[in-house]
């Protein structure tokens, strides 16, 4: 159905121009195709890796300006030109990128409007591009000796690059490098987690929304043949925005919807307009802005939305079962410590959250640390995993000082774990999810998943996944989207998730809360499991019950110092822990 | 350039720079209780200097039209939102009539007072009074279904908000830019400085407009619930404060300071209606100084953007808007080496 819808598309786009419809409409065509390329990008940087841009325009402006002047005062090849134009925006791209997007998700967009603003009004200024009045004369495309000079010829070359561009933004998304790009929408904790690079994916994102602009620019200048500021400026690039919301940001195919309904809209609303209000102007704007208001306040996810529902969700075709399996992580022998915490310390202000607490954890083994609420071991987890730098004291894993290192070279050392509140991304299926833990196992990148050429790791990546669904007992809901999920599931799921890094130190927060009582029982199972194939395992859990039937040995907190340390039976005897836990008579 | 060139540059940075604190205090109040980016603070300034010139020629501004509309839809929504839930028909129409009393007897006002052409002053408090409600009125219809929303979905209301005021403006005012007749004509002479009795007003509102807002913020009651928003939503709702409240609150205080900035502008230079725009993003310019977070940086801020850009139309006239929006980007890198990474939302 969809692969039908998509043929479809495509033949009418290859029929159009030789019907006799008016030039206009091929023109209006036109318009739509180059907003549809700044759109993509845009999708992909805001539904995607949720960041936002109001400067596309100006990456627009980058690629058209560049393609003109070199055309025109140094007779450059548009063939070539469009490089020119690619490389300028990627610098361009990478500073803004490099300098907003340590910072938090607002600052970039600001960025952007000071940066369409500023780029505005230097191309106005600057003799040399013709000032306001731009530059005139950009030579047609020629194409294999093939003039495009008129809409209908330019027609074809455009649309394959917007159909290439969506088919490409598509593979993007279902791909290794896809999951990294959503795992950064919302907070960079679980993603850094999984060991993807927050940063530079979300720079990546940046750069490759831009570079789409640029693109499109350099179709501009050569479609309009002609280059002024006006259409580079900052009102388009919140148009841009403007299409994507309304599209639906969250849809590669969104982006075509919201470029057509936009450039036909606008073209009503230009001849109704002022009859109505008088004057003239672009009065259009007063209904973009409020359509832009309502669109976010009752239909958040755009109009691509309502068609995609529509749709048949076409399940992911298990194509790996002959895949090979990824490779595995030389495991520590039996009894090898794999953790020590040694007088481990965290402060915030005036409160230790964590007092000097060590232990160690070994291969082979599961260690339970509890204590009651405000005691300190949700913040050991962060410790140990990264997330906060200790304030004194050392964390060694398998004879490495990690203490110092960030939460993704701690995760490429072998060290995974589950969240206390579950961290995933709702809008992917569990098995994609699960996947994603997987991120250092594979290598293909942007441009690998872009052409395709990532398809025999996805497959080893995938097998992984289903195989460790598979061992958690949730290979039945594969295909859901994890959104779906009830709160147990989504628990066993991070698990799987965390497995599928091949861990050598498991970190576990609460992952019995919600679970059933046959769940729970299926879950001690794993571990035991896990336990015995050697992987070192901490358990941060409440049920008593799961605890003491299930660890080897107890640390107990309280108010961030570590109470007691022994068996279960040692821990179940202590008065200590009774007080702590109870309270004491007096 | 010699010492009086310098003065001179000097003083007119100061006096733009003023401005814009103002509006970069504004912007920090806003996010800091709503996390609204306030992209359309801009639009209060244009509304404010073009109300008063419209007045000033004897004409009903279409501003006081935009008033009525916002306050029958903010009114409609109120009861269309009080039926759904069965409220009492009684309690929600009261409701309704104090949403519509202010902007009637504003607009009733402005209508008697418009062809008397009534002294500068009158109008002046006129306009304030048509150009603040707007304020809460914005924030009803455009944001308050969204306040939970992400900063980025409020940014991208901004935007939108932005858009419809603009075109709004241009039905309202025209094309053409207006000038308003200065509020003081004296002049004060000192050496080659010459002070305008106007930058004397700007300095001395500007200043009050501050103090008056720190004392707001620090004594009243009011105040406090406010910052306790700003600090902790879900706290300050706990305590009984209404957040809602605290969001229209908060978004009058912007038009008022928005308008007052019109006012106080509006003589010494020609304003369009899109003018707004650049001015409030000056405004943000400065307010990004201090990380949106920040009241005295946002001030100190404000004049280093006002100075910059006197000294960048004096050096290089048609590049001082590239150069203060470019100044954007090392505060921003500035500011990333400061507080290094800070990016967990929601």
């Amino acid at each position: 159905m969809r692969r039908t819808f998509l043929i479809g598309f495509v033949l009418v786009l290859a029929l159009l121009p030789q019907l006799p419809v008016p030039e206009f409409w091929i023109t209006q065509a036109n318009y739509i195709g180059l907003y549809t390329l700044v759109v993509t990008g845009l999708v992909l940087l805001t539904g995607i890796a949720g960041l936002t841009s109001f400067g596309q325009a100006a990456f627009v402006g980058l690629g058209a300006y560049t393609a003109a002047y070199l055309t025109l005062t140094h007779g450059v090849s548009p063939w070539l030109t469009v490089w020119a134009g690619l490389a300028f925006t990627f610098v361009a791209a990478l500073v803004l990128g490099w300098i907003t997007l340590r910072m938090s998700g607002h600052y970039l967009p600001l960025a952007t409007i000071a940066w369409g603003l500023s780029l505005y009004y230097l191309l106005g200024n600057i003799d040399a591009l013709g000032k306001y009045d731009g530059l005139l004369g950009v030579p047609a495309l020629r194409f294999f000796g093939i003039e495009l000079n008129t809409g209908r010829s330019f027609f074809y070359l455009l649309w394959t690059i917007v159909v290439l561009a969506a088919l490409a933004a598509n593979n993007l998304l279902d791909s290794r490098a896809g999951r990294a790009l959503r795992a950064v929408k919302g907070g960079s904790t679980m993603a850094e987690a999984m060991g993807v690079n927050s940063f530079r994916t979300k720079v990546t994102a940046f750069v490759l929304a831009a570079l789409l602009a640029s693109i499109s620019g350099w179709l501009f200048a050569h479609f309009q043949r002609t280059v002024n500021p006006t259409p580079f400026g900052l009102n388009m690039g919140i148009e841009y925005l403007f299409m994507a919301v309304l599209g639906g940001v969250g849809h590669v195919w969104g982006a075509l919807m919201g470029a057509s309904v936009v450039v036909i809209l606008k073209d009503q609303l230009q001849v109704l307009l002022p009859k109505l209000l008088g004057g003239s102007g672009n009065y259009e704007i007063i209904v973009f802005g409020i359509l832009l208001v309502l669109v976010l306040q009752y239909a958040r996810d755009g109009l691509w939305a309502f068609i995609e529902a529509r749709l048949p969700r076409v399940q992911r075709k298990v194509d790996w079962a002959d895949a090979p399996a990824l490779a595995e992580r030389a495991r520590p022998p039996h009894g090898e410590v794999v953790l020590d915490l040694k007088d481990a310390r965290k402060e915030f202000g005036g409160l230790v959250a964590v007092n000097d607490v060590s232990f160690q954890v070994r291969a082979g083994e599961i260690l339970g640390l509890i204590g009651p609420n405000g005691a300190g071991k949700s913040t050991t987890f962060n410790l140990v995993t990264g997330v906060l730098p200790a304030t004194r004291g050392s964390i060694t894993l398998l004879g490495e000082r990690i203490d110092a290192l960030s939460s993704r070279a701690i995760a490429s050392r072998g060290v995974s774990r589950t969240f206390q509140h579950v961290k995933m991304i709702p809008g992917m299926t569990v098995l994609e999810n699960v996947a994603l833990g997987a991120h250092l196992r594979g290598s293909r990148g942007v441009a690998a998943a872009m052409l395709r050429l990532d398809r025999a790791e996805e497959r080893r990546l995938l097998k992984e996944a289903e195989k460790q669904l598979r061992r958690i007992g949730m290979q039945g809901s594969m295909h859901e989207l994890a959104g779906n999920l009830a709160l147990g599931p989504q628990r066993l799921m991070e698990i799987a998730r965390a497995l599928c890094a091949d861990p050598t130190l498991l970190l576990l927060d609460e992952p019995a809360a919600g679970l059933r009582l046959k769940e729970k029982q299926a879950l001690a199972d794993v571990l035991r499991q896990l336990r015995d194939e050697g992987i070192a395992i901490l358990l941060v859990e409440h049920d008593m019950d799961l605890v003491m039937g299930l660890v080897d040995r107890i640390v107990v907190m309280e108010f961030g110092t570590k109470l007691i340390e022994g068996t279960p039976e040692e821990v179940q005897a202590s008065p200590a822990v009774r007080a702590a836990y109870l309270g004491t008579e007096h | 350039m010699d010492f009086s060139i310098a003065s001179i540059l000097m003083l007119d940075g100061a006096t733009n720079g003023a401005i814009y604190a103002l509006l970069a205090l504004a912007t920090v109040l806003v996010f800091a209780i709503t996390r609204v980016i306030f992209i359309p603070q801009g639009e209060f300034v244009t509304f404010g200097a073009l109300t008063l010139a419209l007045l000033q020629m004897g004409k009903v501004p279409g501003t006081v039209w935009l008033l009525l509309a916002l306050a029958l839809l903010a009114a409609a929504q109120d009861v269309a939102g009080a039926l759904k839930r069965g409220l009492p028909l009684d309690r929600t129409l009261r409701s309704a009539a104090a949403t519509l009393a202010v902007p009637i007897i504003v607009a009733a006002l402005a209508w008697w007072a418009a062809p008397l052409k009534l002294p500068l002053v009158f109008q002046s408090l006129l306009t304030l009074a048509i150009v603040t409600p707007l304020g809460p009125l914005v924030y009803r219809l455009a944001y308050e279904k969204l306040a939970d929303a992400t900063v980025l979905v409020l940014l991208i209301v901004s935007v939108g908000t932005h858009f419809a005021l603009t075109g709004l403006g241009l039905v309202f005012f025209g094309a053409e830019g207006f000038r308003n007749p200065s509020f003081w004509d004296a002049r004060f002479n000192a050496g080659a400085l010459s002070l305008s009795g106007q930058a004397l007003i700007i300095f001395g509102v500007s200043i009050a407009l501050i103090l008056a807002l720190f004392l707001f913020f620090e004594r009243s009651l009011r105040g406090k619930a406010l910052r306790a928003t700003a600090v902790n939503r879900l706290g300050a709702r706990l305590m009984g404060i209404s957040t809602t409240g605290a969001g229209r609150l908060s978004f009058g205080l912007a038009a008022f300071m928005g308008a007052l900035s019109g006012l106080l502008i509006g003589p010494t230079t020609t304003l369009f209606y899109d003018s707004g725009f650049l001015i409030g993003l000056k405004g943000f310019v400065a307010a990004i100084f201090g990380g949106l977070a920040s009241y005295p940086a946002a001030a100190v801020g404000a004049l280093f953007v006002g100075l910059l850009e006197s000294f960048g139309s004096f050096y290089a006239s048609a590049f001082k808007e590239v150069i203060v929006f470019t100044v954007i980007i090392p505060v921003l890198l500035w500011r990333s080496f400061q507080h290094g990474h800070d990016d967990e939302e929601e």
